[in-house]
């Protein structure tokens, strides 16, 4: 039986979401995204670069026919300004699944909740489907979902620290409570991270600095995919039940 | 007349329309999106829509992000 992630109606069969930040070239950016087997990339919205009309162009490496592009809102510490550059992007590339994120402050990049709320309202008014970066709070998890978001994405930790899940208490709860999938978004630093939100009963996770600041980012895609997989197949496997004492595998009986 | 994009001065010809801004900027335009005055105008009426002196465009395009 497959087993498949639905966000807004749309179905995808990986559920590792990959950023397309910090690498040494989009060519080798494009050769991590397959090699992680994503099918959705997210992408930033900046102002064109006059002074270097050579300089290389996302879309000729990372094709949008090949991977979906999910415009996000990085670098946005107001609603408005986070749903200013969503419709600008919808302008550009006519999608209108999109990762919205705003911040709180540079040293953090923590989400601004009130804001994130606000602007979430906007663009599902606005027709959007938003996928939303947020704390690992499960009151503002409810709230967004209430305000029609389609993934709710906590953090496991801050963006690009790659100090793993933090709080898993947390993120079990919001996926305990919520009817939209969840994605933990930032703080993966490796395999064993990526794993781990997956048993934890996430529906995905979505990563950028984990693989693009591997010394081998190619393999590091290849880790985790894997890494998703074994995390998923586990969640679904149902673990054995923790016991405090030894319990052996082989019978007792007939012993020597 | 002069113009604004992307915060850098510009001068365009009297009567220019935003399509004729973007032939001037660029060979290749596709993915990018336009901003004049902060409302966006949609490929269909960059033909259509005519520059007033003193307006500021934003151009943007995606890039690599997480």
């Amino acid at each position: 039986m497959s087993d498949t992630l639905t966000i807004a109606g749309r179905e995808f069969s990986s559920r590792l979401i990959v950023g397309t930040g910090k690498y040494k070239s989009y060519a080798q950016n494009a050769e991590a995204a397959r090699a992680a087997g994503a099918e959705m990339v997210t992408v930033a919205l900046r102002r064109v670069n006059w002074s270097n009309p050579d300089e290389e162009r996302l879309q000729d490496h990372l094709k949008p026919d090949e991977f979906i592009y999910l415009p996000n809102t990085a670098g946005c510490f107001t609603a408005d300004d986070a749903v200013r550059t969503l419709r600008l992007a919808r302008e550009a590339g006519g999608w209108d699944l999109v990762k919205l994120e705003v911040l709180a402050d540079q040293k953090t990049l923590y989400p601004d909740m009130e804001e994130t709320l606000k602007a979430a309202k906007a663009l599902i008014a606005d027709g959007f489907e938003v996928m939303v970066y947020c704390s690992d709070d499960p009151v503002y998890a409810r709230k967004l979902e209430e305000a029609g978001c389609c993934a709710i994405m906590p953090l496991g930790s801050l963006i690009g620290s790659g100090l793993g899940i933090q709080n898993p208490l947390n993120i079990r709860l919001i996926v305990e409570q919520a009817r939209v999938p969840v994605i933990v978004d930032a703080g993966v630093g490796t395999a064993s991270d990526a794993a781990q939100a997956m048993e934890l009963g996430c529906d995905g996770v979505l990563m950028n600095t984990a693989i693009a600041e591997a010394k081998d980012p190619i393999r590091m895609a290849r880790a985790m995919k894997h890494a998703v997989i074994a995390g998923r197949e586990a969640y679904l496997a149902g673990r054995m039940g923790r016991k405090r004492y030894a319990d052996p595998s082989s019978p007792l009986a007939g012993l020597i | 007349m002069q113009v604004f994009v992307n915060g850098d001065a510009m001068e365009i010809v009297e009567g220019a329309t935003v399509a004729d801004l973007v032939r001037q900027l660029t060979d290749d335009p596709r993915g990018m999106a336009i901003e004049r005055n902060r409302e966006i105008v949609p490929k269909s009426a960059h033909a259509t829509t005519q520059l007033a002196d003193g307006d500021r465009l934003e151009v943007v395009q995606f890039v690599g992000g997480g």
